[in-house]
């Protein structure tokens, strides 16, 4: 039986011939180009000869004149085959190099029980393993909560070991830097405010209170809240990336290895910066968003800057001080809480540190809400 | 004499910045050759690497591939000529979102248009080469260093390259994977006519199978020509037999 290049039948092709010899031999002859440019043929192409193969195959390739990783692929198909079935290969018949080279792969035996095969899962399964995924995460996060408080432990005894360098790198990196962001952002929802309030307000004539509005929202409320997803999006997200690098290259085993706590050393230092900046960036976010408030009023709806400057003090008093910036510690623990976590738990793939990254900020902006609603709850119960 | 060599490494001057960090350097690789780049640990080996295929412009100079110069033609001809290089990572440089069938597969996907059937036995052949049969549906992070190496040296032979340019394959692999791995190189060079560009410290290697060679020097910042490391063992430069003989001589 004879099989020839489907296209072509030039010499230069490749040719493929088969016939038995005798009653249990099998000669294999290929001749011509059995390289990776041509439509070489499949294992299936010969399967049906192969079924009538008894006892051992021969090889001829004294035609051959050309041979590249095609051929050889070919041959280790059909040296596989022929394992399965117990025919015995004389390989004599092929060139020295071929030979070299099927030797080599067969060297090293295929660990069978490595090989996996990765089903699809099905929607019913994603939905089972996310839920009980999400169930054995929790433990996980208390957990990683009880270390942290600990290590705050052993910095107050004076026992955390770590870099105060770091932690004013940190603190420059979390603070100074975020403040553009901030800035144009606080601009903006104060502007919002202000001339949602002035819109509303003027319907029973009292567009002066549109200074108590803005005040004592931004300070108590939306600082905070708006400073805090900032951070988590910008800040958050960059200490999962930084932790999920780290663990990625060991970093993180080697110094668990030392005997030293990657808590202290790693996450200390970026707990105590966000818990120190962010409500300074909270104070920030609502002197800015107070700004915002005045220029509009003064601008669109012609209250003067001295009415709207005493409204506002008069507004303002050192509990929605307090309230906003206890908001900020929060947050700001909030963030570096997931992001450290998140960096932790990573794997060891450059995916699985993007994943880290988006989960620190779903989780981050999740607990932030959660935050948010509760103690709003809490300090409107308590009258402050 | 007169035909034009294979790789040809001209006035070639690396630097990063100021930083010269290996200047004048010329050599020739002929076709054929398993040819060996030795010296210390940052001397710049990599780094001449990385002008060879064209990942880093030379501060000066430039390399000629059968008479084309490499950083001086246009950036189709570059491609084309970059698509004969097979390349093996320092660091192994595997894809960690794919597997390793699919890290394998991914040049014979985009340069050739074998069908899936053909590419998967490919790929199962040169994973089986490297030692590494049935480890097709591993991810990277899932191996250990000296199977990423093994991984990636199959990832550099997909294509079957004219040029095969390896830094440190054996650095992480036992005694018994570094010699197989000799083999596989001779027996590439033998079958496939394949020409060997090889950054080894692996005596044994550079000893064993390397047919020509050149040593950077990390003080005068410019290469000693060694030719074959057996002859530069017994009659070359001081410093290079030093080198060689781990300093005992
Ligand atoms: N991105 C970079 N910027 C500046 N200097 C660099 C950079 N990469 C490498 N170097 C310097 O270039 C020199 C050569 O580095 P290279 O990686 O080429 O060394 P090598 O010879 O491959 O060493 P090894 O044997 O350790 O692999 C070193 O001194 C290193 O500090
Ligand atoms: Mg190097």
């Amino acid at each position: 039986m004879t099989f020839t290049h489907p296209h072509n039948s030039d010499e230069r092709k490749w040719q493929l011939d088969i016939h038995h010899n005798g009653n249990d031999l099998l000669v294999v002859s290929c001749s011509g180009r059995w390289c990776l440019d041509q439509d070489l043929p499949s294992i299936e192409t010969i399967q049906v000869e192969m079924d009538n193969a008894l006892g051992r195959i021969s090889f001829n390739t004294t035609q051959l004149s050309a041979w590249d990783t095609g051929f050889l692929a070919f041959l280790q198909s059909l040296l596989s085959l022929c394992a399965q079935r117990g025919i015995t290969i004389d390989q004599d018949g092929l060139p020295k190099g071929v030979r070299h080279l099927l030797a080599m792969a067969t060297a090293v035996p295929e660990q069978k029980a490595a090989k996996k095969r990765r089903k699809k899962q099905s929607l019913f399964f994603q939905v089972g393993s996310a839920t009980i995924d999400f169930f054995r995460g929790a433990p996980e996060m208390l957990h990683f909560l009880g270390e942290i408080t600990v290590s705050f432990g052993r910095l107050i005894s004076g026992r955390a070991r770590f870099r105060w360098s770091d932690l004013w790198w940190e603190i420059e990196e979390v603070g100074p830097r975020a403040l553009i962001i901030v800035s144009v952002i606080s601009l903006l929802v104060g502007l919002i405010l202000a001339y949602l309030g002035a819109d509303q307000l003027r319907l029973v004539g009292a567009q002066i209170f549109i200074a108590d509005l803005v005040a004592i929202g931004m300070v108590r409320e939306i600082g905070a809240l708006m400073t805090g997803i900032i951070i988590a999006g910008r800040t958050g997200a960059a200490f999962a990336a930084q932790l999920g690098t780290m663990q990625v290259n060991e970093e993180i085993d080697a110094f668990k290895t030392l005997g030293l706590s990657p808590i202290d050393f790693l996450v200390l230092p970026r707990m105590l910066a966000l818990m120190m900046m962010v409500p300074l960036l909270t104070l920030y976010a609502s002197f800015v968003g107070m700004l915002a408030g005045l220029l509009v009023s003064a601008t669109i709806f012609n209250i003067s800057m001295f009415e709207y400057y005493n409204e506002t003090l008069r507004a303002l008093e050192l509990k929605h001080f307090l309230v906003g910036l206890s908001k900020g510690s929060v947050y700001g623990a909030i963030v570096a809480y997931a992001g450290c976590l998140r960096g932790m738990q990573c794997g060891r793939s450059a995916e699985s540190v993007g994943e880290a990254a988006t989960s620190a900020v779903v989780t981050g902006i999740l607990l932030i809400t959660i935050a948010a609603s509760l103690m709003t709850i809490i300090f409107y119960q308590l009258g402050i | 004499m007169n035909e034009t060599p294979h790789i040809e490494i001209r006035n070639l001057t690396m630097a990063y910045g100021d930083f010269v960090i290996q200047h004048d350097l010329n050599f020739v690789v002929n076709k054929g050759d398993i040819f060996v780049i030795m010296g210390e640990n940052g001397c710049g080996k990599t780094t001449l690497m990385r002008a060879l295929i064209g990942l880093q412009r030379p501060a000066l100079g430039t390399v000629f591939y059968d008479g084309e110069d490499f950083w001086n033609v246009d950036l189709d001809q570059q491609a084309r000529l970059k698509r004969r290089l097979g390349i093996m990572f320092q660091g192994g440089a595997l894809w960690s979102s794919l597997t390793l069938a699919e890290n394998v597969a991914l040049p014979l996907k985009e340069y050739t248009d074998l069908a899936q059937r053909r590419i998967s036995d490919i790929v199962s052949f040169k994973l089986a080469l490297v030692g590494l049969a049935g480890f097709e549906d591993f991810y990277p992070s899932e191996l250990s260093g000296g199977m990423k190496k093994r991984a990636s040296l199959a990832r550099a032979m997909a294509l079957d390259p004219e040029i095969l340019v390896i830094d440190e394959p054996s650095s992480g692999l036992d005694p018994l994977t570094a010699s197989r791995l000799d083999d596989l190189i001779l027996e590439l060079r033998d079958s496939l006519g394949a020409t060997i560009v090889v950054i080894t410290h692996e005596l044994a290697s550079i000893l064993g199978i390397g047919t020509n060679s050149i040593f950077l020097d990390n003080e005068s910042h410019t290469m000693i020509n060694t030719g074959n490391p057996r002859e530069a063992l017994t009659s070359g430069d001081p410093r290079v037999r030093h080198f060689l003989t781990r300093g005992v001589t």
